[in-house]
């Protein structure tokens, strides 16, 4: 038990937070609303589940957002082309894994800081979209929104893929190999270079996997609305790295799990809803949202330290 | 009779209840070079530490000119005139040797005015007093070890330090650079400066030194003017009486070649034409000084940095060892020196430690077994008496013993044809040392090649078949099992015996 305390810690300040509203606001609990809160969430939890993968491997990508805008008018300008949705979602994915590709060989093979190589991509992406778009949007063909069909089965078909796809990973990084892989690397690589594993490939996987979720959710956020806007993704990253280390993802690697992100990003994105049901000043969304991180932060720091080692 | 310089009396000193030292004395007169000699962890690096201050002796006494000092920090040492020289100079590589002289010597606030002239003219003087052609305005990065040593020894002078420790300082050095480091001690010496002088280089100690202290075991075996002595009497000296076997050799004879080097060597490493066999249920030392090249040698052997002359045939059949993973999948196994670091994973749980090198093998393709997984932790856990709670445990709450033999685990999971063991016993206590030695021996009889490196040498005579010692990169000579330690320290040394046989 001890050992997913800080992920259980979490949940439970996700749970205060929850009966505080069903107590002094009950009108939070409304189907429609929640379900349209989840669903603008579901590609948030995706790349937050990759995201994971890269802290845990003791790497981090700043890059996620303009990765996201890039792959979300990059599907929107083939699905405006007529392309069917069966081979839009393998080029927005294609596209994220070879963006992530690029971070994870510059970082993993010529053993670049991967704050500095994701902040290069991130800024390069961004300056690059902006000059070759001019801030354009993109018009999206009928069929192509909640997949042709009803909103509400689309919405449902956005959430439940996000919620098997985190668990297909948590499930991996349990009882697969590789995910085992994830932490040694994550926790030093040297020894597990020395116990016969290949942490620069390892590395290099885990930005390729991020890619390619964060082209996935670029396309579960291009098919909410009839149009692609050209800087969706601005800020993803932060609301995403929160997510992970308010969840109990040691920023130091090799520590925390996919259901403790999953709580992290379900607390940090209910302060908002809860606000104004509570009918607090939108302005302190984000003051609490950063002392939650604080919290988790100063939290991490002083459980480091405190296992004689 | 003036008081000498520096006197330590009755010194005492223990880590984690193991003694390092054990009631030492030690005196240095001005103008003297004393020469401190013993074998690898024979404690003469504690003592040195507690001259600069570093360690604080648990008991005896420590005067300075005569008056008595108690509880010597570093900063304190400084002031009083104590300078060390260590092996790998410690200066800021980016900053000019000015710069560097500067940090030591000058002193103020952080917000003082530099006077460059000044601190140029003065790191000129310091230099120049020591013979050496250095500029002042050059960036430390650009000088050769021994250029940075006389940056070092010329920051002891500006100090005024009336001591001065040199630590192997000609461990790094060429044949002339050697002869102009002698010089420059004698120099020292010349001035009134008493000076103590570490090597392993009998030769240097015999150019050298004025008188020799010999520790062995943390305890002074005497301090002798060096002319009163021969490189016979000091090697008998250091290795004492032979210590009774700890665990008794294997009776078997040893089974087919499994492991067969020759003329291996990787310059980067600097190692060079290492040429042995390995046999199946043999266990092969490897001996020598620190520094002689033996992790050097193992990390070539799995891989870690490749050889690039030479050939490794494994079981008769020539293989390139390019990466650990390769290497694993040779069935070669390396438990690493520094286990704290790298023989295991602090932060997974001790199941997953020892599962951690055969995942392929156990898992072929498909999803972990956490059953599987957990009955072979216990297995092991049981074999090898592993003290720890549960499987889950994280390797990081265990004791250095404990930690060894769940590395040892992981390596012995993979079923390996060539094992490696670095420094197995290295700071475990003497129970577990035991216990590990015995599943040694055990190993060896269930015909597992064994490669075990250590420093220890009773650990080699007590478990070696036979004795490859290494010097200066290369195996230098292979004797029996049976070898006396005075034999094995001869080797290591580079002296031929005389009439020790």
């Amino acid at each position: 038990m001890n050992r997913y305390f800080r992920e259980f810690s979490v949940a439970g300040a996700l749970a205060v937070l929850l009966v505080a509203l069903a107590i002094f606001a009950p009108g939070f609990y409304q189907p429609q609303p929640l379900l349209s809160l989840a669903t603008r969430e579901a590609p948030t939890l995706v790349v937050a589940g990759g995201m994971a993968l890269v802290i845990i491997c003791r790497q981090i990508d700043i890059s996620v957002g303009s990765l996201f805008s890039v792959c979300s008018v990059g599907a929107g300008l083939l699905a405006a082309r007529h392309w069917p949705l069966a081979l839009v979602l393998p080029a927005a994915v294609g596209l994220g894994a070879t963006l992530g590709a690029v971070n994870g060989l510059l970082v993993a093979g010529l053993r670049l800081p991967s704050i500095v190589v994701t902040l290069a991509m991130m800024v390069t992406l961004r300056q690059g979209l902006n000059l070759v778009r001019q801030g354009r949007f993109v018009d999206l063909p009928e069929g192509l929104q909640w997949f042709g069909l009803s909103q509400p089965a689309g919405q449902w078909l956005l959430v439940l893929a996000a919620l098997a796809l985190l668990t297909a990973l948590a499930w991996g990084m349990r009882h697969l190999a590789v995910g085992r892989f994830v932490y040694a690397i994550g926790s030093d690589a040297e020894a597990a270079r020395l116990a016969g594993l290949r942490p620069r490939w390892g590395t290099f996987l885990v930005f390729v996997l991020l890619g390619a979720l964060t082209g996935l959710a670029a396309l579960m956020n291009v098919v909410q609305s009839p149009q692609v806007q050209p800087l969706s993704g601005s800020g993803l990253e932060l609301k995403v790295i929160a997510a992970v280390v308010v969840g109990g993802v040691a920023i130091s690697g090799g520590r925390g799990n996919l259901w403790g992100a999953f709580a992290g990003l379900l607390l940090l994105a209910c302060i908002a809803p809860a606000l104004t049901h509570l009918r607090v000043e939108a302005y302190w969304e984000k003051a609490i949202q950063g002392a939650i991180i604080l919290l988790a932060v100063v939290a991490d720091g002083i459980r480091s330290r405190r296992p004689a080692r | 009779m003036t008081a000498p310089l520096l006197q330590l009396r009755q010194i005492t000193k223990s880590f984690g209840g193991a003694p390092a030292l054990r009631g030492v004395d030690f005196d240095l007169q001005a103008g003297e070079v004393h020469a401190l000699l013993g074998e690898n962890g024979a404690g003469k690096s504690t003592l040195i530490k507690i001259v600069t201050g570093a360690h604080q002796p648990d008991g005896g006494t420590l005067a300075l000119a005569g008056r008595e000092i108690r509880a010597l920090a570093p900063a304190t040492a400084h002031q009083l005139g104590i300078a060390c020289i260590y092996q790998q100079p410690a200066l800021f590589p980016d900053l000019t040797v000015a710069e560097n002289i500067a940090l030591r010597l000058e002193s103020g606030p952080g917000l003082r005015r530099i006077n460059w002239p000044a601190r140029h003219a003065r790191a000129a003087h310091l230099l120049t007093r020591i013979g050496a052609q250095i500029s002042p305005a050059q960036e430390v990065r650009t000088l050769s070890m021994p250029g940075q040593q006389l940056v070092e020894i010329a920051c002891a002078l500006g100090a005024g330090a009336r001591i001065v420790i040199m630590d192997e300082p000609t461990a790094a050095l060429t044949q002339e650079e050697q002869q102009r480091l002698y010089a420059i001690v004698h120099d020292l010496r010349r001035s009134g400066i008493g000076v103590i002088y570490i090597s392993h280089r009998l030769e240097e100690i015999f150019a050298l030194a004025d008188r020799v202290t010999v520790l062995r075991d943390g305890a002074s075996v005497g301090t002798h003017p060096v002319a009163a002595l021969n490189e016979t009497e000091l090697i008998r000296m250091m290795v004492g009486r032979e210590l009774a076997p700890i665990a008794a050799p294997s009776a078997a004879p040893p089974g087919a070649v499994v492991l067969s080097v020759r003329g291996l060597g990787c310059t980067a490493s600097g190692v060079r034409d290492v040429t042995f066999d390995l046999r199946a249920g043999e266990i092969l030392a490897l001996a020598g000084l620190v520094g002689a090249g033996r992790t050097e040698l193992a990390r070539i052997l799995f891989g870690l940095t490749p050889a690039d002359s030479g050939s490794i045939t494994l079981h008769g059949e020539q293989v390139a060892l390019r990466s650990p993973a390769a290497a694993v999948a040779q069935g070669i196994a390396y438990v690493p020196e520094d286990r704290r670091r790298h023989g295991i994973i602090l932060e997974l749980p001790v199941a997953h430690n020892i599962t951690l090198a055969l995942h392929r093998r156990i898992f072929p393709g498909t999803w972990l077994r956490l059953a599987a997984e957990r009955a072979l932790a216990l297995g092991f856990i049981r074999d090898l008496a592993v003290k720890c709670s549960s499987p889950d445990t994280a390797g990081g709450n265990l004791s250095g013993g404990n930690q060894q033999k769940v590395a040892l685990a992981r390596w012995l999971a993979t079923q390996p044809r060539v094992l490696m063991l670095d420094e197995p016993t290295q700071g475990v206590d003497v129970g577990a040392k035991v216990e590990i030695h015995r599943i040694i021996r055990q190993l060896a009889r269930d015909g597992l090649a064994v490669l075990l490196l250590s420093s220890d040498l009773p650990e080699v005579l007590a478990m070696a078949d036979r004795i490859g010692v290494m010097r200066g990169g290369t195996l230098a000579a292979i004797l029996p099992g049976a070898a006396e330690a005075r034999t094995v320290m001869a080797a290591a040394l580079g002296r031929t015996e005389q009439g020790a046989a």
